[in-house]
Formats: C-alpha cells, structure tokens, sequence
C-alpha cells in the first residue's frame, strides 16, 4: 500500500510537469490542461499522506 | 478543548549546546530551506521586479549572483558560528548583550514577524477574490477597496490566526505534505506562463526574455527603477536577517559541518530564483493580455495559467507560510511578557497581522519592507560575529553580559541604535536607497561595536579577556 502510494505520489508530480509540457507544445488546451492539474492536486494530497512522514511497517 | 500547549513545537536546548546525538544531515537542511523558500509572497516578488522595470538580463544574472551571495553568507557567516557554539540566537545574544536588550531585539522581530504574515494573509485572500469577483487592490493602492476585500482578508485571517493558534503542527504537517507539489506547480507556472506569451521552442527563450517579459526601461508608476545592483542586493540581502543577521545560528545550531549552509542553494534557487521568474512571467502574460491592468494579484495571475489548481497552490503557498510566521512573531511577543498564554498572543498577534492585510500597503510595498527588515535586524549580527571571531584576540571580553551580569550592554545597545541611525541618514539625506544602505551598515555596526566595546571594558583588566 505505502509503495503504491508513493508509485501515485511520484506519477502526480511527474503529471505536473508533463501537463504543462504537453500544453507548451500545443498538444493540449488550456481548459484541459488546468482540468487535468486539478485532477493531479487531488491525487497528490490523497496519496501522499500514506507515506509521508509516516515510519515504514516492518 | 485540549490543552493548547500540546499543539506547540517542540522547542528543545534552548540554553544548552545542541549534543552530537542530536545533530542534523544535510538531507534535513536541504528538504527545510526547499519548502521555506516557497513561500506565498514569491508570488508577489517576482511580478514587482517586472513593475520595477527590470530587463532580462539584469533579473536573471543579478538572481543567480545575488543568490550565490546569500548561500555563501549562510555558509561561511552563519553557520560556522552555529556549529561551534550550537546555540540559539536569542541565547547567543543574552550571553552578548543581556537579557533587556534581547527582549527589544525580540519585540522588533516580533513586530516584522506580523507585517510579514499580513502580506502572506494578503496573497492568499486574493484567491478568493478570482471565486468572489469583487474589486482588489491594484499596485498602487494602499487602502482597502470595498467591503468584499476587507471581508475576504478578516475571513482568511482569522481563519489562518485560528489555526497558528490551535493547530501548528497539522498545518507544519500539511506544510511538509504541499512542499514538494507547491514547487512543481510554480514550474508549471513558468512553462505555461512562457506559452502565453507566445514561446514556442525553448531555443527563443532569451529572445522572448528579452522583448516580451522583462523589456526594461522605466518603472511602473511609484516604484523604484530597478537595475543589476538592484536584483542583486535584493536577492542577497532579502534573508539579511537570517543569514548575515545571525537568526539562523538557531537553525544550524543541528547541523553537523558548517558546510551544510550550503543547502541553502535549495532554498534560494527553488524559491527565490525559479519561483520569482515564474511568478514574474505570469505578470507578463497578464500585461501582454492587458497593459492597463497593472494590478498584483497572485490569485489572479495563477488562476490564469493554472486554474483552481493554480488558485489551490496560491492558498497554500500563503498559507503554510503565514503559519510558522505567526507563531514565530508570537513566540517574539511571548518573550516580552513572560508567563503569558502563547495561545492568546498567538490569537492578538494573528488579528493584529489580519487587521495589517487589509490595508496592501505592506504587499505592494514588498521589496521596500523586506529591505528595511533586513536593516533593522542586521546590527546584531556583526556584533555576534565580531564578538566571536575578534573580541578574545584583541583581549576584550566576549559574551560580556554574560560575564559582567548586567541586563544590557551598552556597547551592543547603542550599535544596534547608531547603526540604524546611521542607515537611516544613508537612505533619507544620503542618496543611497534602502536596497544597498545594510552592506555599509554591516561595517559600521562591526566597528561601533569594537569602539564602543573598548570604551566600555577599559576598566576590565586584559586577563579577564575569555
């Protein structure tokens, strides 16, 4: 579970970047784009709390 | 209700060396100075540079050598001092200068503290104007705009006071969790940001740095014309306080080596050069769209790139700022009255702040307040390192409050008074601007302090000299 967690974790901030690249390089629109960052927020601040700052089982 | 005091950080070695079991690595300073350092008025920073006229060249390069200055003061003024004493500063400065003088010290940050924390109120009610649609300062307002604005700040602030008060450690808890996502997002501010202008291959950059974004030529109307120098002193002395100002000996009184005040790179090169260009080209887009609309409005400017996502990053970036502002400007009032409820000076101070946020004087006069805190902490830290560094070979004592057990040094008193004095003459009578005024301060305090030292120890017989 904390690995999956992190997995999200990492793939959201990774999102981030590839959103705005992919809105650079006109290969999406504005409105999409910002949906999509939404969408990305959402899942960061679900995911993170999992295992951040939280000690490892085992 | 649980008793509040549990929701406190926990303050540990407040008047003893910090012990070897309990020191930091560098991994701790890196994450730390990565997630201060994006912090809600980098919002309003970077656009004021654009207002200020600033050219590209000038931003970028004066950025990157006035921020190297400021890692090179944390490393090798700060924490050579805070690894060996590993100390507080508000001890260090007992044992200088007594207790009474270290209670004003603590009352003028206390007071810097919560202008601070109402521009970070500021930044964050502006989010809710993008939802509320009612009318927001511009940059050259200084008093409120209507009751939806004062409404937006009372609401944001009281919210914030409320949770400083009660809840520190959920909100340092969420600080930590937003950090990383905050910093990302004020990437993406800057690419999206670049798009809108029209970029289109990152090999055209400097041209669009250069003709779209920061154009140069003259300062939008009431502010100061900024050049190299500008950026530059700006970017070295706007943590002045911290750095060459000695408050972060409390911070790397943990560290193991001095060398750690290099992570202060992440700090400085995240938040104060990254984060300030981007915000500053969302500024530019929201002038390429429309040149009459001036205003600063972080909530705005990143709604426009990023949508709620951007207007999310807005709130928390001020958010989880204002927080351990308010309770550092608390603990700063707390010390004047011992005994007192850091909870209910937490709350005053918090109102107080809100109450500061209303007005944007202090937002939109950002570069000129950080400057001037800069000065006015400053002194203390050449007394700290001549104390440290000079007094003991030049056969005057150090730590003489602490050796003569007197509530005030005068040497370091008058100092702090003269230096301000004299800063305040530099910047009022003598043409130079508040920007550059505390790098001669700096020199001025260390020789008052040495003058004023001789003076007051020629009584103390040499052998005396620790």
């Amino acid at each position: 579970m904390r690995r999956l967690a992190q997995l999200i974790s990492w793939g959201a901030l990774l999102a981030i970047l590839l959103l705005a690249a992919l809105f650079f390089a006109d290969q999406l629109t504005l409105p999409a784009m910002q949906r999509w960052l939404l969408g990305v927020a959402v899942l960061w601040f679900i995911s993170t709390p999992v295992w951040m700052g939280r000690r490892r089982n085992g | 209700m649980a008793d509040h005091e549990h929701h406190e950080p926990v303050d540990e070695y407040e008047r003893t060396p910090v012990p070897p079991a309990a020191q930091l690595g560098l991994k701790s300073y890196v994450g730390q100075f990565a997630g201060e350092h994006v912090a809600g008025t980098e919002l309003m920073i970077g656009p004021l540079f654009l207002a200020a006229g600033v050219s590209a060249f000038d931003l970028l390069v004066g950025l990157l050598v006035g921020n190297l200055l400021a890692v090179l003061s944390w490393t090798l003024f700060t924490a050579p001092i805070a690894t060996r004493v590993r100390l507080t500063l508000y001890f260090q400065l007992e044992k200088i200068c007594g207790r009474k003088l270290v209670t004003l010290y603590n009352a003028a940050n206390g007071v810097m503290f919560t202008f601070l924390a109402g521009a970070m109120i500021t930044v964050s009610a502006t989010a809710l104007g993008v939802w509320f649609q009612f009318p927001m300062p511009g940059l050259g307002d200084l008093l409120p705009t209507g009751v939806g604005w004062v409404v937006a700040v009372l609401a944001t602030g009281v919210l914030f006071t409320l949770v400083a008060a009660y809840g520190y450690r959920s909100v340092a808890r969420f600080a930590n969790l937003a950090a990383p996502w905050m910093v990302l997002m004020f990437v993406a501010f800057g690419i999206v940001g670049l798009r809108q202008l029209g970029l289109t291959s990152p090999g055209d950059f400097w041209n669009v740095a250069q003709t779209v974004i920061w154009k140069g030529g003259a300062p939008m109307a009431g502010q100061v014309k900024f050049t190299f120098w500008h950026v530059l002193f700006f970017a070295w002395f706007c943590n002045m306080a911290w750095h060459i100002g000695m408050a972060d000996l409390s911070l790397f009184r943990y560290a193991r080596h001095a060398w750690y005040g290099l992570a202060s790179a992440a700090g400085m090169f995240v938040g104060h050069y990254m984060a300030w260009v981007a915000a500053s080209i969302l500024y530019a887009v929201q002038l390429h769209q429309d040149p009459a609309n001036t205003a600063v409005l972080p909530g705005p400017l990143a709604y426009r790139a990023c949508g709620l996502a951007g207007l999310l990053c807005v709130v928390a970036a001020g958010w989880t700022t204002a927080n351990p502002t308010l309770y550092r400007a608390g603990l700063a009032f707390q010390s004047l009255v011992p005994g007192s409820s850091r909870f209910r000076v937490t709350i005053i101070t918090g109102l107080v702040a809100t109450v500061t946020a209303v007005f944007p004087l202090v937002t939109m006069k950002l570069l000129d307040f950080v400057a001037l805190w800069g000065m006015i902490l400053m002194p203390m830290g050449p007394v700290i390192f001549v104390d440290y560094w000079l007094f003991g070979r030049w056969g005057l004592r150090r730590n003489y409050a602490e050796a003569t057990g007197g509530g005030i040094n005068w040497a370091a008193g008058l100092t702090w008074l003269l230096t301000m004095a004299a800063c305040s003459w530099l910047v009022l009578k003598g043409g130079v601007q508040i920007y550059f005024v505390s790098l001669p301060g700096w020199f001025v305090a260390a020789l008052l302090y040495v003058g004023l030292s001789k003076l007051l120890q020629r009584r103390a017989p040499a052998e005396a000299a620790t």
